[in-house]
């Protein structure tokens, strides 16, 4: 059975994911960094679902070894996931600039350089589908996560323009916008109960999603409406709010 | 601080919840005390405390030998998972309860039974080690045979030893998803026993007991017996699940509905004897096709009422006990009557050889009043009563119950874990 690449595979998202996949036959790789911690998880995968995990060190922010790593994988993925997310510290990354690259690169600029490789090969082989994680924070900057919410922005973006480049070679793209998700991520924020999904939630959506080659989704799906919502508040009166 | 109830969603509570956690870095703080929370489906106050660890997060399938059937799993894994993974391959939990939505974790501190305790006892009967956190930084491997004092106190200790971390248990070889089920009908209580009696070698059995039933016809019930069938099928499909959206209006319980549900389930059975084929879902947890079942009780939660009598004594101890609940009018939508084999010798579990009863009751004024009644009873007759459901119990009367009760309690101060590991319910029964 194919390959599923999940990148940024330690987070709880992506975790739920794998367990989708796996759960309709797929075998998976998980990619991340210091990937060795995810030894149980991978065998857990094997355990339940029977079918063939491996893990795969990659640093996103190691521009420079992506292609190497793609290369090195035995079998070629037939779809390529990435739940790479890093909140950062909003106050800091305002006074410290290594703190703001760290949000952007993580979010943005190593994605690019991943994806790019991705893309390229599901472009030769003309099959393949592409699942980007971004977040509902990239559809309008606030002041409580706007580097966050920017580096989201770009990836959004990016992610269009990739499904406009290779939907001619019929290899779907699919951005994915979750709202609030009760992860390790967010376990020290305050979220309001009834927004809030559990990741499993989330991959279920996301799986949905893309097996029906969906270009955009909002996990849960209120969150589309919430979101057309805030973009629809003009801009001067955005700006005093505190949202 | 956020608000967490369990299954009884009485009480409603605020607590510190920490999740995520890792068993090498998850620091107790001195002077504050921690209980463990599984799945939520214990009824009353067992998992509730100031700090609640929540386990659920905990969800590894860490190992699985094919020819023993040994299963080493993290201590959030809920028995629906391991059935979701293992009955298409043959295997089924050697012992369940009637929900499958409970932790590992939570099957072992509750020491559950199920269907079938007169054959395969407790759920400890098929642990054959467990890994819990004691303190911070010390984890223990515990075998019955490796430290006896903490596998006795923490197979059926409530959470009260430690969080447990992961557990190895057996699964037993199955044939089928399906169970060749008989159904007897009774007309009354004596009739019920000998029920249980005549059927006492099948592998699972459970009777459903009509307790608004009055006069002659107290304890009349629908006694459901049976094994696995070995055709071969295996395919587990898992169901829709019904799901009741929210909280029913409090009045919408009343007597007469409770009467009208009783009269329709007793009602459709028409003979005495009957069979059905009946799936894994069906048999063993037929509550947990209504996601959220326990709303239809209203917001003012509701408890479970379960205690076990001495086999000698249940006739004449139901008898009254059905009485006094009949003359109550209280209603319970469910009461569940089983006969048990002989007891472990874990310090707090609950079974012993005897017939056991459960009801539901919502939580309403002059409930507990009659529940205090109901207590003096089942302690009259050398009963007692099951933790796991209680939210209500008091020190003398839970005690009483329970004779290594003390063995219990100076192990835990001997440890310390009593600085360490509280819940609600420990602090009132003073355990």
């Amino acid at each position: 059975m194919s390959y599923i690449l999940i990148v940024g595979a330690k987070s709880d998202i992506a975790k739920a994911v794998a367990r989708e996949y796996a759960n309709s036959g797929y075998n998976i790789y998980l990619a991340g960094r210091k990937i060795d911690t995810l030894d149980a998880f991978a065998k857990d995968l094997t355990i339940r679902y029977q079918i063939e995990a491996k893990l795969v060190e990659l640093d996103i922010l190691n521009f420079k070894s992506h292609q190497e790593i793609y290369n090195s994988l035995d079998k070629k993925p037939v779809g390529v996931i990435t739940a790479v997310g890093y909140l950062g510290n909003q106050e800091l990354a305002q006074k410290d600039f290594n703190e703001a690259k760290r949000i952007i690169d993580t979010n943005y600029t190593g994605v690019v350089s991943l994806l790019n490789i991705v893309a390229n090969d599901f472009e030769e082989r003309k099959e393949g589908f592409i699942v980007g994680i971004s977040s509902v924070a990239g559809d309008r900057g606030r002041k409580s996560n706007y580097i966050y919410g920017s580096a989201k922005a770009a990836l959004t973006t990016y992610l269009s323009g990739l499904r406009n480049r290779l939907s001619s070679v019929n290899v779907k793209v699919l951005t994915v916008k979750p709202g609030f998700v009760d992860t390790q991520m967010t376990k020290d924020l305050d979220l309001p109960k009834k927004l809030t999904a559990t990741p499993k939630e989330v991959a279920k959506d996301i799986f949905n999603a893309q097996q029906k080659g969906k270009d955009i989704l909002y996990t849960k799906w209120f969150w589309r409406y919430i979101m057309l919502i805030i973009k629809t508040i003009p801009e001067w009166k955005f700006k005093n709010m505190s949202i | 601080m956020s608000k967490i109830s369990a299954w009884g969603n009485y009480p409603v509570i605020e607590a510190n919840l920490i999740k995520y956690w890792d068993s090498n870095s998850l620091n107790f703080e001195d002077n504050k005390e921690y209980i463990a929370y599984g799945n939520g489906r214990s009824y009353g106050d067992s998992a509730l405390g100031e700090n609640i660890v929540k386990v659920r997060e905990k969800d590894l399938f860490l190992d699985f030998d094919q020819k023993s059937g040994l299963l080493h799993v993290q201590a959030g894994v809920l028995l629906s998972e391991i059935l979701e993974h293992f009955v298409p391959r043959g295997w089924f939990l050697k012992v369940t309860p009637g929900t499958k939505l409970i932790t590992i974790g939570g099957a072992i501190a509750s020491d559950i039974h199920g269907k079938n305790h007169h054959i395969e006892g407790c759920f400890s009967e098929c642990v054959e080690e467990f890994t819990i956190l004691l303190d911070s930084g010390k984890i223990e491997v515990c075998t019955k045979e490796s430290n006896p004092d903490l596998w006795r106190a923490t197979c059926g200790g409530m959470g009260l030893t430690g969080v447990i971390l992961d557990a190895k248990i057996y699964l037993k070889k199955i044939k089928s998803k399906y169970i060749d089920q008989t159904t007897i009908k009774t007309a009354n209580l004596k009739e019920t026993f000998e029920a249980f009696e005549e059927y006492k070698d099948m592998p699972y059995s459970v009777a459903w007991i009509d307790c608004l039933a009055k006069g002659d016809s107290i304890g009349r019930c629908l006694l459901m017996v049976g094994d696995f069938l070995e055709d071969g099928d295996l395919s587990y499909n898992l169901k829709k699940q019904k799901s009741i959206p929210f909280n029913f209006p409090t009045f919408a319980l009343n007597n007469l509905s409770v009467k009208a549900f009783n009269w329709l389930y007793y009602g459709k059975v028409k003979e005495r004897i009957s069979k059905q084929k009946v799936d894994i879902d069906t048999f063993f947890y037929p509550l947990d096709a209504i996601g959220h079942w326990n709303r239809i009780y209203g917001k003012n939660g509701f408890t479970q009422y379960q205690f076990i009598l001495p086999k000698e004594q249940s006739l004449k101890g139901l008898e009254e006990i059905l009485y006094e609940i009949s003359a109550s009018g209280k209603g319970s939508f469910l009461a569940v009557l089983k006969l048990y084999g002989k007891a472990n010798d874990n310090w707090l579990s609950f079974p012993m050889e005897g017939y056991s009863l459960a009801l539901d009751f919502k939580i309403e004024p002059g409930l507990f009043e009659l529940l205090d009644k109901l207590d003096e009873i089942v302690l009259k007759y050398g009963g007692r009563i099951y933790l796991t459901k209680d939210v209500r119990v008091s020190k003398e009367n839970f005690e009483k119950g329970y004779p290594n009760i003390e063995k219990f309690r100076e192990y835990r101060k001997e440890m310390g874990f009593d600085k360490r590991f509280q819940s609600l319910q420990s602090k009132r029964v003073k355990i």
